[in-house]
């Protein structure tokens, strides 16, 4: 981690009308870590999401991803970028008129010029590497359950081979058994494809099993950014409640970090 | 995507114990196209070993390593025995990732024939027509059953509801509808002027202006609009809210969703569609003696003189009483193609466009059957 970060966020204010949402946020993410974001409902984590990926346009600071600043990038040159990173939404967002197999072609087919037969072997492996049966690539989404659609939309986001990859929430929504399998797998992936992983998730035990560092948003900026100990030594009070509260004893945190007497 | 600068190649050569594939430049999903063409035009030698050699490779990601993998699976095929040391650690690990993912998928849903496919698409429509009917029956059945429930409890009606929508399919279609019945008059007029000049009896125009808007071209014009405007808006809200689960929502909460969703949008179309249609006969009718006026020099009084000659109240009758068995076929049937969305956002389309096609043929079909019937009662 001593090399220049993947993103780099300076300065950052965004507001919607006059309700701020950051104020002069810092943060930094290093090549091939994975990085969660937490932060109580509303303090702005998809919205941070949003800004790097250049959707919503901030007020004021500079966003530099890949070593490009997209403050101010024409839209051709956001979409030139914005090959080189995957976006996994919330719900999926999957194409529903196309088939699973055809929403992992789509941006193939879109960016870059190779036959069919090809689209369609890319397609094949890259539904098998998230876990998928090879019956599902001739599936509609409205066919899958909640877990078989994050994962196919993984599969999409992962179709140019990019070298960020954004998660909205990815185990929301997931039984704990399909949650841990998803954990499992961010991680092999990010082994594999060396990735970097920009996590947002309110997930206590995504956080302790993938996240190699945290950061938390509160009061309009990141209040601390560091690995599991580093949470739980913080003394701000959000902080403390959360990686301190009922929830945590069941994720195992504190045996984890070796404090464990009030679980 | 990584960028790599090196183009992209391979090379071949052979020796007495098989042969070795140089791989060099960057193979990543940008090149993959054209590598895989060229790569397919590789002949391997039909025995021996194949060194892979990934010295010179500058970057791969999963694709390229998808085509090396691929060679070696060609390559194994001829029984060659293929040799992967000379590949660099990182893009080994990556071609043992894709070669433990090597499970084609199908990528659309399987297609018969071509004929066989017709006859099943034929069959599978002609039973869905008849279940469609039966479904669309025992909707009106239902609604039926509602009105008379909330005929007994007037306090159900949802009023506010009732009101809301009778603004927006009412008032608000007052300037489209009016403005199609202002033109419909003036065509109606010159067309007719045109032909009836030739027999010397402009007059008559009169007559024709009044009775086909008084009779048809008001009601249809009018149900037409609202199928477009409010049938289409009644699939796509309800639609909408069905695939926002608002609709289980209501039915765990004790809410009938006829009640509260089709009841206010029936009575709103039915009350004001009448209302409509009357204002559609004034303009249109407005608009045909405007063009009598500017253009067949007819003053206002002798238009309204050959008016009160023309119609009786039977003409005015009989496009009025149209009115609210048509309104209540576009609520229905935009209601019952709203609840019928499944799935996603297509389907919302897809309904909606069945929902207007469905009320202007019914439209059209009941319009047909009134014909007939005013005439065998001499009106």
């Amino acid at each position: 981690m001593t090399s220049d970060p993947v993103i780099k966020v300076r300065g950052l204010k965004t507001a919607f009308g006059p309700q701020v949402v950051h104020d002069n946020l810092d943060i930094d993410v290093y090549q091939g870590e994975i990085i969660g974001v937490v932060g109580g409902s509303g303090t702005g984590k998809s919205v941070l999401l949003r800004s790097i990926i250049g959707l919503l346009h901030p007020v004021a600071g500079s966003i530099e991803v890949l070593g490009k600043d997209i403050i101010g990038m024409s839209q051709h040159e956001l979409l030139e970028l914005a090959v080189r990173w995957g976006v996994l939404f919330q719900h999926g967002a999957l194409f529903t008129s196309l088939t699973v197999a055809q929403n992992i072609e789509a941006p193939l087919r879109e960016h870059t010029k190779m036959p069919q037969q090809l689209m369609d072997e890319i397609a094949s492996y890259k539904l098998s590497m998230v876990g998928l049966p090879p019956d599902a690539g001739a599936k509609f989404p409205a066919e899958l359950s909640g877990g078989m659609i994050k994962r196919a939309a993984l599969a999409r986001s992962l179709a140019l081979d990019p070298d960020i990859l954004f998660l909205d929430e990815p185990t929301s929504g997931l039984d704990p058994i399909g949650a841990a399998a998803f954990d499992g797998l961010i991680r092999r992936l990010r082994d594999a494809l060396g990735l970097t992983v920009f996590l947002v998730t309110h997930d206590l035990d995504t956080l302790h099993a993938v996240c190699d560092r945290i950061a938390v948003l509160a009061e309009k900026r990141v209040i601390v950014i560091g690995a599991m100990d580093d949470m739980l030594a913080c003394e701000h009070p959000w902080v403390r409640e959360y990686f301190h509260g009922p929830r945590s004893r069941a994720a195992g945190l504190h045996k984890a970090a070796g404090d464990g007497p009030q679980g | 995507m990584t960028a790599g600068d090196e183009r992209p190649s391979f090379e071949l050569v052979t020796d007495d114990e098989g042969a070795t594939v140089r791989l060099a430049g960057a193979w990543t999903v940008e090149t993959a196209g054209p590598l895989f063409q060229e790569l397919q035009l590789l002949r391997l030698p039909g025995r021996g070993r194949l060194i892979l050699d990934g010295a010179a490779l500058s970057a791969v990601d999963t694709a390229g390593a998808w085509l090396i993998y691929r060679l070696g699976r060609e390559a194994r095929k001829n029984n060659l025995a293929v040799d992967l040391a000379a590949m660099r650690g990182p893009h080994r690990s990556l071609i043992d990732e894709v070669a433990a993912n090597d499970a084609p998928c199908p990528v659309t849903p399987p297609h018969k024939l071509g004929a066989v496919q017709l006859l099943e698409d034929l069959g599978k429509g002609t039973a869905d027509l008849w279940r469609e009917g039966l479904k669309f029956v025992s909707f009106v059945g239902l609604v039926v059953v509602t009105i008379g429930r909330t005929l007994l409890q007037p306090q159900r009606l949802r009023f506010t509801s009732v009101v809301y929508h009778m603004e927006q399919v009412g008032v608000r279609a007052m300037p489209i509808v009016g403005l199609m019945a202002f033109l419909l008059g003036i065509v109606i007029a010159q067309q007719g002027e045109f032909q009836l000049r030739r027999f010397g009896a402009e007059v008559f125009v009169v007559d024709l202006v009044a009775i086909s808007i008084l009779r048809e071209i008001a009601i249809l014009i009018t149900a037409i609009m609202l199928a477009g405007r409010s049938g289409s808006a009644f699939t796509a809200q309800i639609g909408t809210m069905v695939l926002n689960e608002e609709i289980d929502a209501m039915r765990t909460l004790g809410i009938d969703p006829i009640e509260t969703l089709v009841l206010p949008r029936l009575f709103a179309i039915v009350l004001m569609t009448p209302l409509l249609t009357f204002y559609s006969d004034i303009i249109g009718i407005f608009g045909g003696g405007l063009f009598s006026w500017l253009a067949l020099d007819m003053t206002p009084a002798a238009f309204i003189d050959r008016l009160n000659a023309a119609i009786t109240t039977d003409s005015f009758l009989v496009g009025i009483i149209k009115a609210p068995f048509f309104a209540a076929v576009i609520a229905l049937a935009g209601c019952f193609e709203g609840l019928k969305v499944s799935g996603g956002a297509e389907s919302v389309g897809k309904q909606t466009t069945r929902s207007v096609v469905e009320s202007i043929f019914l439209v059209i079909v009941l319009d047909a059957a009134f014909a007939v019937f005013f005439s065998a009662i001499n009106m």
